[in-house]
């Protein structure tokens, strides 16, 4: 064999095994548990079709004034917000203002209920009109929201003790309010004087997950469509800046987004701190375990869950009060954030925590620190906890 | 797909005289000068065209193939071939001191048709000449320096295509001009072109990006702040040393009037760049490098999501290993190379947390490269990039191999 023809087999053997192997030299895909994105398991070929048309309509599309965005907005896409689809940090945090009770916003002709703090060149931003009381609102995580949605009316209205009946000084309430023209109830909803349960949001303002997605279009970027025709700028009706179908398909991907995996293995520390939480009565308000209902969608019906939520609303003190709310809320009230991927907010918000609802706790015992009203006792008992123990509970937390 | 076959007819015509040769040696090379005469700046003409005394034309150009296997953690769209573009280059000396050249990219992908340069020059003296038509703007080196079969990298550096907007091409005029002395070379551009447009902060790329305004491809007709952008070059060569560059960008972006009305504030852009490239006597290893600082005008009523400071820049170094016959090629060369390469298109902190904004990128990327001669190069590069989103998570993780072609023709 002479010198060309060995340098050609030397080629053609090279690039061969280059195409065999070179997946090998790539990244590994990160570890399931360390992500909060990625469809739930068991979606058929059409369904994973819609959840990746979702994906890029939620993380990929990226609103200009060409295409609707504001002209005052609070972000240019929803993946701008929700990284990874973990938790928002300050840079993300929205503002609310104008609402003190029942009685609704009366700020609304001002701009109300978001303030739109950013806007498109040329044009000048909303402010928080005198007198009007506020809050600010960290964008939570989106992980399991479907199974969420799918927890009957019936299940949420159990664990409600409004008059604290068990004397534990919890006494979480449903959030009932109104439903939009848009919104067609669940055939399982329960109805009180035409008001029906809702649930998302951090005062339980919205009813589901198309509620929550159409405001936050319109509210958050300025987008119109079908369902709130309204221009956050001008008050003014406007041909729709997002379809149908792709509200449509967003909606199915928060719903199909998968429960956070419990990371408990090698944690020496879960038992302890699990038994710890239900000990000082955490549980009271952070539900460890709930039931889907029926849904279509066979990846999500009937199955247990584990957000550590109950969906209610409860008085969480005069320290969490900004004097703003939504609904039919008082000001002091919160509906209890899921904990699942608690542990993984760090990954979403720039390497650090930003905890309660407008990111003021900078870790986790922070947050617990932070919590009033209802959950006084609770936080009394875990500061007479040894240092062992509360470590105990905290990384449990952080292994939801 | 009606404009692709009326270049290809176009093409076809203009070589129908060289077809008629049967005779090889009447296409030739003129590009038989040492390079280390030419500074960055001519690197519009430093490339090889065939002519023939009969042509009114000469012709060239060049193409670009690849085979790529990518993965972001974990995922990967698996073998991708990829036809990246194919250039022609018309050149014609109309006098002894006026000649016109123009380089037009096809880039089947993006279906674009574009010219990247169609200009005249006019000589009136060495340090004196005219340029005017569709430029390229010399900002950094790779801008005017971008033919592919010049590199061993399968992709162009990401600062230059994606913080600078490589390439870059507008219409406009100026002048340049070189002077030599003994070692010593000196050269200098100055244009006043169209340029950017509100594009560079209202795009979908979620991030103040120059090169969202080569879509505006009314930029070669209206300029939207009505004012030029302005674009300056020195550079200094010496033949032992190297040669170093530094150039500007700058102009008002932003469509501020509409029939007459105010609609904005005046927005300006300012970029700097600067570059090196030398070639180490003893080693022949060839260094280039380039970085650039980008300054734009963002409202601040606008998103932090858009930064108005970018900073990227690219160093790439290549050793000849081998240089011999090699299966048949005589003065074949075999080289090794690494590019490394750094952009954060979002220099400063939050105003709500002090804390540093994201949105930037590093590579490093070692090749090896295959040139059976001067004209063609066979690459292979490996990738190592991690890539960090505006907040500052966890970067993502890209690796993998590019395996490409490309020649001029």
């Amino acid at each position: 064999m002479n010198h060309r023809s060995t340098f050609v087999c030397s080629i053609v053997a090279f690039t061969v095994l280059l195409i065999i192997s070179c997946d090998k030299f790539e990244p590994e895909a990160p570890a399931d548990d360390s992500l909060l994105d990625g469809p739930v398991n068991g979606l058929t070929y059409e369904q994973n079709r819609q959840f990746l048309a979702g994906d890029i309509a939620f993380n990929d599309e990226i609103f200009t004034p060409a295409t609707g965005l504001g002209p005052i907005f609070v972000a240019t896409s929803c993946g701008s917000c929700h990284a990874g689809d973990g938790k928002g940090t300050p840079f993300t945090t929205l503002v609310r203002f104008g609402q003190t009770d029942s009685t609704g916003n009366k700020y609304l002709h001002l701009g109300g209920p978001q303030l739109q703090n950013r806007a498109i060149p040329g044009f000048q931003t909303e402010a928080i009109p005198q007198g009007a009381s506020s809050s600010k609102f960290t964008p939570p995580a989106n992980t399991g929201l479907g199974f969420l949605e799918l927890v009957s009316d019936e299940d949420i209205l159990a664990i409600s003790d409004p008059d604290d009946r068990n004397g534990d000084g919890i006494s979480g309430v449903p959030s009932y309010g109104y439903l939009p023209e848009f919104i067609t109830p669940n055939s399982n909803a329960l109805v009180k004087n035409g008001k029906y349960i809702h649930r998302f949001g951090k005062k339980a303002a919205a009813y589901n997950l198309l509620h929550q997605t159409v405001n936050a279009y319109n509210q958050d970027i300025g987008i119109t469509s079908t369902f709130t025709p309204h221009d956050v700028y001008s008050g003014h009706t406007i041909d729709p800046e997002v379809s149908d179908k792709t509200v449509r398909d967003v909606v199915f991907y928060l719903q199909t987004l998968k429960a956070p995996i419990p990371r408990s293995k090698g944690n020496g520390n879960f038992e302890t701190g699990k038994a710890l939480f239900t000990q000082i009565n955490c549980s009271g308000c952070h539900t460890p375990q709930l039931q889907t209902g029926y849904s279509p969608v066979s990846a999500l019906s009937n199955k247990t869950i584990y957000p550590f939520t109950d969906m209610l609303l409860h008085d969480m003190g005069a320290e969490l009060d900004d004097g703003y709310t939504e609904g039919f809320a008082k000001t002091s009230e919160w509906r209890t954030p899921p904990l699942w991927g608690l542990g993984l907010s760090p990954n979403s918000q720039g390497g650090q925590y930003f905890l309660m609802h407008d990111g003021r706790a900078k870790s986790i015992e922070e947050a617990i620190m932070m919590h009033g009203g209802e959950a006084n006792q609770s936080k009394d008992k875990f500061k007479q906890l040894k240092e062992s123990e509360k470590s105990a509970i905290i990384q449990f937390l952080k292994s939801l | 797909m009606n404009k692709i076959i009326t270049v290809f007819v176009c093409i076809f015509w203009m070589t129908l005289p060289l077809q008629a040769q049967i005779d090889p040696s009447l296409l030739k090379d003129p590009t038989a000068h040492s390079k280390k005469d030419l500074l960055n700046m001519d690197a519009i003409y430093d490339r090889p065209f065939v002519t023939n005394k009969k042509a009114p034309v000469s012709l060239g150009g060049y193409v670009e193939a690849n085979w790529q296997h990518i993965g972001t953690d974990g995922i990967s769209d698996g073998h991708q071939l990829q036809f990246r573009r194919m250039t022609l280059f018309v050149a014609s000396s109309i006098s002894k001191r006026i000649k016109f050249l123009s380089e037009i990219e096809f880039e089947p992908a993006d279906k674009e048709i574009a010219i990247e340069f169609a200009a005249v020059d006019m000589e009136f003296n060495e340090l004196f000449n005219l340029r005017g038509g569709m430029i390229i703007n010399p900002i950094g080196a790779f801008n005017q320096n971008h033919d592919g079969p010049k590199w061993e990298f399968t992709d162009r550096p990401i600062s230059s295509v994606a913080m600078l907007p490589a390439t870059w091409s507008n219409a406009g005029f100026g002048i340049y001009g070189k002077k030599y002395n003994k070692n010593w070379m000196i050269g200098y551009e100055i244009y006043a072109s169209s340029g950017f447009d509100n594009s560079i902060i209202e795009n979908t790329e979620n991030k103040t990006f120059l090169p969202a305004a080569k879509k505006n491809t009314e930029r070669f007709e209206e300029l939207p702040s009505g004012t030029p952008l302005y674009t300056t070059k020195v550079a200094i060569r010496h033949s032992k040393i190297g040669e170093i560059g530094l150039s500007y960008m700058g102009g008002i972006y932003n469509k501020w009037q509409d029939d007459g009305l105010v609609i904005d504030e005046k927005r300006s852009i300012h970029v700097f760049a600067l570059d090196f490239n030398t070639t180490l006597p003893k080693t022949n290893t060839f260094i280039t490098t380039e970085c650039a600082w980008v300054n734009v005008d963002v409202p601040k009523t606008y998103s932090e999501q858009f930064g108005n400071k970018q900073f990227g820049g690219f160093l790439d170094i290549v050793q000849p290993v081998v240089k011999r016959t090699i299966a048949g090629w005589k003065d074949a060369v075999i080289n090794i190379a690494v590019r490394m390469e750094y952009v954060d298109w979002n220099k400063g902190q939050f105003i709500d947390t002090g804390s540093n904004i994201g949105d930037h990128l590093w590579s490093i990327m070692p090749a090896v490269s295959f040139r059976p001669n001067s004209q063609s190069v066979l690459r292979l590069n490996y990738r190592i990039q991690k890539q960090t989103d505006v907040l500052g998570n966890p970067p993502s993780n890209t690796a993998g191999f590019n395996f490409g072609l490309s020649t001029y023709f």
